[in-house]
Order: C-alpha cells, then structure tokens, then sequence
C-alpha cells in the first residue's frame, strides 16, 4: 500500500510477490491443464467458466479474510471460530425470514440481525482476547464448538428453505447483471476497508498494536480497544460470508455452512504474504491468498480431484509456502547465496 | 595468590550491523581471583560476556580455556557450560514454572533406578541453598518467591555448577545489602576453591570490598586490566568516563538557580500520588526549566514513579494538577493531551514498534494526539520525519526504513523525536542513554538541558549518576518505592546522593 | 509470598499451610476439575435415579466410549505443556482408522501387522510435523493445519466410501470383553452381572499411568515442563530445547495413531468423515484438565477428567432424551468458557499477590 520504490530492492522481497507468483503458477497449469479453462461465455445474460466460478466461490473467503487479516494483525493470533458464526448468522436471517411463501420480516431486518449476530459472537472474542488477555485461538474455540450448536437450536435442528426467489440474489445474480452479485459484495467490502486502513490512521495502529502492544499504549493508544474492534470486524465479515453461503442455497444446514472455512481464512492470510504472528500485514494479499485457493480448489475439480480429496493438495502447498518464508529457510538460501557469490568474486579474480 | 591463567581471550572483535561492538580486547582470568569487568552501559561488556558463553559470534580473536589445548569456540550457552563456565544473568533465567530444586538440577537430576529421585534432588537443594541461607520450600514453584529470592537460587545453581569460571552479570541488582553480603562470602569461599569469577556491577563499592582485579571497557575498546589497589575510585571513574567528562563539565553552568521558583511557573503537581506495589504516595511540584533527576537503585521505585505520572502503571490514588488543574489520567493518552511525553526505560519493549519504519515511528505519537481517525497529511508526516532525522542525526538508510535495522542509539534517537515532535512541556526521560554510544549519550544530555533552558521541565532517570549530576537542578532520592527526599542545586554531590539512598542522609 | 512466613519454626502449622497452599495455588484448577467430575456425578446420580445411572456399568462407559479420546488427549496435554498446538490429530484418527480398515479389508493384511503400519505412520507424521515446528521454526498452528489437511485429503484418497472392517482378529478384539470381578448385579432372573470394559479402555488407562510416570520422573518429561515454562531461560540452562519439542511431536504422532486404533476398535469400520471435529474436543479436555494453552502447566490425569466430564455431559444429554444433542456441545463450551476465565483470574491474582510483596 506504500508507494514501492521497485528500483532499490530485489523484486522478490516485495510482500505481495510470493502470492502473486502462487497465483500465476496455479493458473498457468490451468492453462496447460485445462484448455477452455480461461474461456467465459454468456448464458441466459449471464457469465460462465472457471475465472467467473473462481471469482464468484472466493468471494466469500475473501471477505472472512479481510476480516481475519485484521484480527491477525492486531492479536497475533487467529479467529477460528468464524465459520461457525457464518453458519449461526445464516441460521437467524432465515430463522427471522421462515420458510413460508412470504417473508416473517422485512428482508432488510433479517440481514441486519444477521450482522448483529455476527458481531455479538465477534464482541464475545473480542472482549475474551484484548480485555480477558485469553489467547486467541482458545478464546475463538468456545464459539468454535458452540456457534453450531447455538445454530442448530435455532434452526430447531432442521435444514431450513427459503422460498421467494429474490432470496437468492445476493448469493447468485441480479437478474440482468452479468456478474455474480457476491464478487460485488467482496470487492465492496475490500474497497471499503482499504480506503478506511490507508485513509484514516487505523491501519498504521493496527499494525502498531499488533507488533508492540506495550509500546502503542505509552503512544496513547488504546491496544485493548483496537483489538477488540478487529474482533467485532471480523465476526460483522463472517457474518456476510454466512448470509451469502445461505442465499446461493437458499436454505441453512447449520452444519456444513462455512464447514472448515476458518482454516481457508487462516490459510488465505498466511500464503497472502502475512505473518500470523501480528503486525505488519497486506490486506491484498490475503484477498490474493484467498483467491488462490478458490483457484486452486477450481482446477482441482476441473482435473477431476474429489472434493474430500482437495485438502491433500492444500497441504502440499501450504507447507511450501510457509516453509519458503521460515526464516531458518531465508538464512539457508543467504548462505547458499553468500557462497556463490563469494565464489563467482573468486572466479572473476582468478579472470584478473 | 595463585596466578595460573585458566581464561584468556586475546585480539577479540566483533561488530553489530554499522557499530564495532569490540575491536581487539583481551581479557585474562587467573584461578583464585574475583575480577571485575568495568565500563559504562555501551561499553562492551555484555558483549564480551556473550562472546565468551556463546551466547554471540565473534569475528576475530581466540579464547583459551585451562585444560584445551587448543583455541575454544563455544557455539551455545550449554557448550560453554559443559566446558565448566557458568553464568548468572541480569534477569533471572529460571523457569517460573518449575520448583526451586528443579531449577537447581534440570539437566542433571539425581536418579534412582533410572527415574528422578525426587526426594534426594529436593533434600540436596536444601542443602545447597542452605549455604546462601536460604530456607525455603523447594518443592514450590519458583514463581512464588521474589525476585531477589529467585536471584538467589539462580546465583546457587551456577556456583553449583561451575568447575573453572563463574560470569556473575550484574546478579546483586535485585538484592538487598543482607543479600549481597550472603553472596561475597560465598564467592570468596569460591575463590578459595581456585576458581576464576568475572563480576560485572553497577556499585563501586562491591568492586572495592571483593575484587581482585579490574578490566575497563569503553566503548569496545579495552583500556587496561588493573590491580584493585593500583586504581583508585576516581581514576576508576575517570577511565570509564574516558574524555566525555570535560566535554560535559560545563553544560549545566548558565543554568539559573532553582530554589525560589515562581507560582506561576509551575507545571506539574503531584499530592500523594501513588500505584499500589509499585510506588508509595509521593508529591512532587515541577516548574519550568527543571531538569529533576531520580536517583536510587535499579528497583527502587525511580521508573514506578515516573510511569505513575505518565499513567503507565495505574494510578490507585492521589491528585495531579496540571497547571494548577485537575487532571484524571486513566491511560497514557490523557497524560499526552495534557502535554506529557515518556520515554520509557525498555526500548525494546516499550519504545520502538520494530517493523514499522522510521517515519511512522516518529509521527505516531503526534497521530495519536492530533486525530483518532483523520490521518496528517502525507506531506507533513515526511517533513516531521525529515527534520528530526536531520536534527537528531538519526543514522537511517531512509525514512522508510524499519526502525528494527537501526543501531540502538539511533533507536533510541528515534523515539525521542516522536516525543520531541510533540512539543512537550514535560518530558520523562527514564534511561535515555541506556546502551547508546558516548557521542550520542552527550548529544542527549545536551539536548535535555537545551529543552530546560527554553522553558521545559524533564525527569531525567539514568543508572550513571555522573549524568544526572551534570545536567540535573534537582535530584529526587528514592528507597524501597518511596521518595525519601529532594536534593537542590548546590546540594546534589554523589556523596550526598549516596548517603541519601543509603538512609543516613537528610530527608 | 513472604520469607517470615516461610521461615516460621511452627513446623505443623507451615505443613498445613503448605498442602493448601499447593493445592490452591498448584492444582486448583485440577482440584475444580476433579470437584466437578464428583458433584456432576453426584447429580446424574440423583437425577437419573431410575435409569440406572448408577450402575457402574455406566460409569464404565464413560471411558468405552472414549478410550481414542483419552489416548489422543494425552499427546494433546504434552503439546500443549510445551506451548504448541497440534490440530492435526483429528485427521490422523481418521486417517489411521482408514489404514487399518483398507489394509484389513482391501489388501488382506492381518490385523497386527496393519496396526504396526499404522503407529508407524503416526510417528513418521509426528516427526515431519516436529521437524517443521522446532528445526524450521514454522509456527505449530500453521504446520499442524496443514497436517489435519493431508491427513483427511489422505483418507480420501485411500478410499472415498466407508469400509467396514469385518477382519475376524481385529473384531474379537474390539468385542472382547474384560469382565470386572466386583461391582455386579443381580439380573431379573437372579443371575450375576459383572461390569465389564474393552480392551481399549485399558489401552487407555495404561497410556494415562506411563503418560504421568514419563513427565513426573524422566529428564525428558521435566525438559518439556521447562521448554514451555521459560523457553528462552531451558536453552540458557542447558537443555536441547528443539529436540524436546521435536519429540514431543512426534510422540504425539505416535499417539494419536494409537488413539486412532482404538477410535477404529470402537467404530469398526472407517468413512472420510470420521473424528472430524476430534481434535478439538481433545483441545477443550485438555484444557478443562487444567492444562491452559500457555504452557509450563498441566497434567495428563487432568485432562483424564477433562474426558470423563465430556463423556459425562453427552451421557446426560442421552439420558434426557428428548434433547438436542446440540446441547452438549454447547455446555462443553460454556465449561470451557468457564475454565479459561478461572485460568486468568487466577494467573492475574497470582501476578498481583506476588507485585504487593
């Protein structure tokens, strides 16, 4: 987000170029892979192929990882419980909704206790994290196995449907837009919280209370309210990803809605470029990060890999990529290049 | 006295990024002998120390230990332990959660049929901290006890540990006059069995009352090994100082007299303020052009006091005036608006935000004060920056360089402009010459009487008491979390000081 | 904490003091564990009185049903003693129970040798897991992540429908029962019923004694105690601190093989989907056993109980019926929640009894 001065660093240590060439090199197997991988057509005023599934599928990782690059940044730790509170914000839009031929409330009223759902179970974590001092991962395990649960007592235990058809624009299209509506939401929501983090001092606190929070309060900050916010953020996020998984079903399976997407969330930042350790963070590369794994997860199907089979090749990548940016790994690749270099000073000696 | 050499380091140099840290330094250690390693923070002891348990690399030199015979280069901490020397650190490098006897024989528990004797292991750490006088429950996690007391076991485990040299950094900090006298009687039994102990302290008195020898320090550079009784304390000083003294001699001279100070002049009041466990109530009046220096020992309660004015720590009662106005200060922001800024004693900790660059670091302070939400202008953020770099003489490849790649005093430069950038009308400075080379530590203390001089009140806290006699008006004395009194002017001389901290002085 | 005290000559009086002091300050949290255990069981005892709660049959079933759970959660509380975390073990039960039932069922290898396989793999897993954590200093959450991904993608791989094991060994050993010679009854037609376990439960119960030896008597055990406790000050103090965790992990890999047999042995057969969601249940015993997530602290007998109270709330749940079982997790989470809150209150009253002094 600063402006890169390409001409004093090697172009490898820019943050955004690991997960960039990722991305690349999952496409340009695609290419030799899958021929018609890159072709878009138009069906019944609408687009189709792989880059618009692979847009449209992502969207709503992309926005969990907007919300958990955040939560990351600030806490040094991770939200693990968003894909359970997706579901439980899905559970209590339909809830509110029924399942009769009309809606029970307003469709605006359900989206909004939606959110407000979601942004309770963020306050929860929030609170548990930055007051309670409760490391991350643990204070986000009690939503983790209680969200679903609270979903299924909502949903009565039962896959709820939705009958009028608008229900299922915000997850599918708009009739007469050629796009799918959730890439708007998740380029909406991307845009929005970049203007706000680049425009507005937040992104440097951010980064400051995540990398030293002793130090961010004795410059005035308030570390524990930051942090709670980036909590709240993240909940509102998995909330929307929620709404958008139970409007392209048009029904809530409280169990398998946002199943294991808090890993790809995780996942989406860390090969996004991003320590989870906290601080310094690339809200572009986790939407890059989260992208690639949509694609990856796209050619996997295209190449006819079952979809309990993809989490192998996940894996597969996941270690690479986290191993290549190990700094034990950085210090080998330094000796291995101080040792050439040394070398070829030697051979351009021996020339002399 | 036995004079068998069982240490030598010869020609040893090692640099930091930008900063030779030690160019060429010997140091000898004779079996029987308690040795002191002198010089200032900066100076390169720590390092040497580091360089000698592996703890750092060295780039030069050799390092002969008795019984090699064959240069030695210790890779890690346990190498050097292995080969017979044993350290005690400053802070204390136990695990909390572990029992006092596991402290004392992890790694090297007693067995019985092949599993930990719990009961001998316990019975010896009895024994063995019996010699220090310690009667303790050593079954009980090492977390319950003090600092001191933890100190005191981590002092027990090394002596019990060490077959040739024994690295004592800076172990009596934390303890108490009965304590450090329990611990140099040990030593000189120690001495008695033929080891070589390296003693590195802050007091000059314990150099006197149990060194040998003296090695002095300054600024990576060895200035000469003496026998205690060849060098006096002001010769010691004197060496330790090097020249910096005359560049200083003369810096406070046209500051004006302090006692009778205008009402009106005054910025800050402090009614017994205190922060429970950390600081008893104290008052305080602070007026412009002050420079108040805190004095007492490291734990005293010097840097409690300051973080309670600033809000650091909680205030738990008490009143603050700021210009004769009631001020609440719940957190640091409210101590900033009023016009305060703090620069804290751990740099590391709690001054620099490693990853972001230069420029953030420094506006990040005014950020916060001008606006929660409405960033400064870019271009303003880059002048601010700019001009401190310049002023200050940050040594920085840019501005948006990581403040973790600078050297620790530009660092420590750094954190001062953001402060500095505020324009305070009273800043606490708690150790801001802490590790930083000689020519930065005089430009900081030039700088501070500078800021008086134009109508700003400073606390100043520095461990070196030269520093705070050179540029303080005022000297506040502190024992055990509370103030026991106030120095002027005239009065502040190191002996008064001593005598103050050491409770037969006025108060 | 006060010297004067310490020093007092009233020895029984300081010997007192000392037993309440460790309880409280030591095990509390393991006390409250253990209390809870007692007053839930107390309580089922009463609410359920016609429903043969009391039988100790039922209580007996706690650990049945939970044998894998015990087993993995045991791996579970010396990760989490050293300050890591490992997510993957889930997938590895899954993933091992698939083995077992593919070897046995598709490729006609015995039953022991299969199982040998197996812990085989656990440990080679465990090792590249640890290898990545403390040799290339990758943070345990990412690389176990990455772990719990292979192993479910491998148990798909290995096959994508269920398999039910029907080899005759591996099922007399699942079925065998280990009749208990007390704690019978009397049946309606007079005949004695004795209580009886499976084979897993003592495969458990063995793991849990050897478990607690190894930390409480081994230089291994006190190092993982020290690595988590101050990791910075185990390295100054001379211990290998990258071969500990390094160990541990794969201890842990190991474990969680095993823990997957005995998951097999009470599911017979194996489907992709299977234990999902384990490793967090072993996660919240560990952590309702007393063990925080911080590291330095905790017992293996703790997060026993951790597994008794889960097995005891989802009993309940059964017992009531008409019920989600929703529920259970739900309350699971609460005590969780509840746990974790103790945890901190007590860290910080600790901090601030010791800052007064």
């Amino acid at each position: 987000m600063k402006n890169l001065n390409i001409f004093k660093k090697p172009i490898y240590q820019y943050s955004l170029f690991l997960p960039i060439v990722c991305l690349l090199l999952v496409l340009i197997v695609n290419l030799i892979q899958t021929p018609n991988f890159f072709k878009i057509t138009v069906q019944n005023g609408v687009l189709y192929g792989f880059i618009i599934d692979i847009l449209n599928r992502s969207s709503g990782l992309v926005i969990l990882a907007v919300g958990m690059t955040l939560v990351v940044a600030s806490s040094g730790g991770t939200d693990i419980s968003v894909g359970a509170v997706s579901a439980l914000a899905g559970a209590v839009c339909i809830a509110a909704l029924g399942t009769g031929a009309t809606y029970n409330v307003p469709y605006i009223v359900s989206i909004l206790l939606a959110l407000i759902m979601g942004m309770a179970c963020g306050t929860v974590n929030g609170y548990l994290v930055s007051y309670m001092k409760v490391q991350p991962m643990v204070a986000t395990l009690i939503l983790f196995t209680a969200g679903r649960g609270i979903a299924q007592l909502v949903t009565g235990s039962f896959i709820l449907y939705v009958k009028p058809e608008q229900f299922g624009y915000l997850g599918n299209f708009i009739p007469g837009v050629p796009l799918p509506t959730p890439f708007f939401v998740a380029a909406f929501l991307v845009f929005i919280t970049w203007i706000v983090l680049d425009k507005t001092p937040l992104g440097m606190y951010i980064q400051s209370v995540g990398i030293n929070r002793d130090a961010s309060r004795l410059v005035g900050l308030n570390s524990k309210l930051i942090i709670f916010f980036t909590y709240v953020f993240c909940g509102m996020c998995a909330a929307i990803t929620g709404l958008i998984s139970v409007s392209r079903t048009m029904s809530i399976d409280a169990n398998n809605v946002g199943l294991y997407t808090e890993l790809d969330a995780i996942l989406a930042v860390a090969i996004g470029g991003n320590s989870l350790r906290g601080g310094k963070f690339s809200l572009f590369g986790s939407v890059i990060g989260a992208i690639t794994i949509q694609a990856l997860t796209t050619t996997l199907y295209a190449m006819q890999v079952s979809a309990d089979q993809i989490p192998l090749y996940k894996a597969v990548v996941v270690i690479i990529i986290v191993s290549l940016q190990s700094p034990v790994v950085l210090k080998w690749f330094k000796t291995i290049k101080g040792k050439l270099s040394t070398r070829s000073h030697q051979m351009v000696k021996e020339a002399k | 006295m036995a004079t068998k050499e069982i240490l030598t380091m010869r020609h040893i140099t090692k640099n930091f990024i930008g900063v030779r840290a030690l160019n060429s330094v010997d140091f000898t250690l004779r079996a029987g002998e308690i040795h002191a390693l002198m010089g200032e923070n900066g100076a390169g002891k720590s390092t040497l120390i580091k360089v000698l348990t592996g703890a750092e690399e060295f780039e030069k030199g050799e390092i002969r230990l008795e019984g090699f015979d064959h240069p030695i280069i210790n890779r890690s901490p346990e190498e050097a332990q292995d080969k017979g020397i044993s350290t005690v650190y400053q802070e204390v490098n136990l695990c909390p959660n572990l029992s006092v006897a596991e402290n004392l024989f992890i790694g090297r528990e007693p067995k019985k049929f092949g599993k930990i004797d719990w009961k001998t292991m316990n019975s010896r750490a009895e024994e063995i901290l019996h010699d220090f006088d310690i009667h303790i429950d050593v079954t009980l996690t090492l977390d319950n006890f003090s600092v001191a007391i933890q100190q005191m076991i981590a002092i027990a485990r090394a002596v019990d540990m060490s077959s040739k040299v024994l690295i004592l950094d800076e172990p009596t900090s934390s303890l108490d006059e009965q304590e450090v006298g329990k611990l140099f009687q040990i030593m000189r039994m120690l001495k008695e069995r033929g080891l070589g102990i390296i003693f590195i302290t802050h007091f000059l008195e314990q150099v006197y009352e149990i060194c040998d020898r003296i090695t002095v320090l300054r600024n990576g550079e060895l200035i000469g090994e003496y026998k205690i009784e060849n060098l006096p304390r002001l010769k010691l000083v004197a060496c330790m100082m090097g020249k910096d003294i005359d560049i200083l001699e003369d810096i406070k001279e046209e500051q004006s007299s302090s006692k009778e100070k205008d009402e009106d002049e005054i910025i800050l009041e402090a009614k017994g303020l205190a922060s429970l466990g950390k600081v008893k109530p104290f008052d305080l009046s602070v007026y412009k052009g002050d420079v108040i220096g805190l004095s007492g020992l490291l734990g005293s309660g010097r840097s409690e006091l300051a973080r309670t004015i600033y809000g650091a720590d909680r205030v738990d009662s008490g009143e603050l005036k700021i210009h004769k106005k009631n001020l609440s200060i719940s957190a640091p922001i409210d101590a900033i608006k009023a016009g305060m800024a703090f620069l804290p004693e751990d740099r590391k900790e709690e001054g620099i935000i490693e990853d972001l660059s230069v420029q953030e670091n420094i506006i990040l302070a005014l950020q916060v004060k001008q606006s929660m939400f409405k960033l400064l202008n870019k271009k303003d953020q880059e002048e601010f920056a700019q001009r401190y770099i310049d002023i200050l003489d940050i040594k920085t490849p840019s501005k948006d360089t990581p403040v973790k790649q600078l050297s620790g005093g530009n660092q420590q430069k750094v954190i001062l402009a953001r402060w500095l950038l505020l324009n305070p009308e009273f800043l606490i400075l708690d150790e801001p010459t802490r590790g930083i080379d000689v020519g930065t530590k005089t430009e900081i203390q030039r700088l501070i009487v500078d800021l008086a001089r134009e109508g700003k009140a400073i606390i100043f806290i520095s461990s070196e008491i030269e520093e705070m006699l050179r540029t303080c008006n005022r000297m506040l004395v502190m024992r055990d979390s509370e103030k026991i009194g106030e120095l002027w002017d005239d009065e502040i001389t190191q002996d008064n000081i001593m005598t103050a901290i050491a409770g037969g002085g006025r108060a | 904490m006060n010297r004067a005290k310490i020093n007092s000559p009233q020895g029984k009086m300081r010997f007192s003091n000392q037993i309440g002091q460790k309880l409280l300050e030591r095990n509390f949290l393991l006390f409250v564990t253990i209390a809870l255990f007692i007053a839930m069981y107390i309580a089922g005892l009463i609410a359920y009185k016609d429903k043969n709660f009391g039988n100790v049959q039922t209580f007996l079933n706690l650990f049945t049903s939970n044998a894998g759970l015990i087993i993995v959660s045991v791996g579970m509380t010396m990760v989490l003693i050293t300050g890591g975390i490992d997510i993957s073990v889930g997938s590895v039960v899954a993933v091992t129970c698939m083995m077992l039932a593919a070897m046995m069922e598709r490729a006609g290898i015995g039953a022991a040798p299969a199982m040998s396989i197996v812990l085989l793999f656990g440990l080679a897993f465990g090792a590249a897991q640890g290898w990545l954590i403390s040799y290339l200093n990758i943070q345990p959450f990412i690389v176990t992540l990455a772990g719990m991904f292979f192993a479910r993608g491998l148990t798909a791989v290995i096959s994508l429908e269920m398999i039910t094991i029907t080899n005759e060994t591996f099922l007399a050993i699942a079925q065998k029962r280990i009749y208990l010679p007390f704690g019978g009854y009397l049946n309606r037609k007079g005949v004695m019923i004795y209580p009886y376990i499976y084979p897993t439960v003592v495969m458990a119960i063995v793991i849990v004694i050897i478990a607690y030896l190894m930390l409480k008597y081994t230089k291994f055990g006190r190092s993982i105690y020290a690595v988590g406790g101050r990791e910075q000050s185990a390295r100054l103090m001379g211990l290998n601190v990258k071969r500990t965790k390094f160990f541990v992990y794969i201890l842990n890999g190991l474990l969680s093989a095993l823990g997957g047999i005995a998951f097999c042995l009470n599911t017979t057969g194996a489907f992709v989907e299977l234990a999902r969601g384990f490793e967090m249940d072993a996660i919240a015993a560990t952590v309702i056993g007393g063990t925080p997530l911080t590291g330095g602290v905790g017992n293996v007998y703790g997060s026993l109980f951790g597994v008794l109270i889960k097995a005891l709330i989802e009993t309940f749940v059964s017992f009531q019926g008409n019920i989600s079982s929703w529920w259970s997790k739900i309350i699971i989470s609460a005590l969780l929640a509840f746990f974790i809150v103790l945890q901190n209150l007590l860290v910080r009253r600790k901090n601030k009894t010791k800052s007064a002094t």
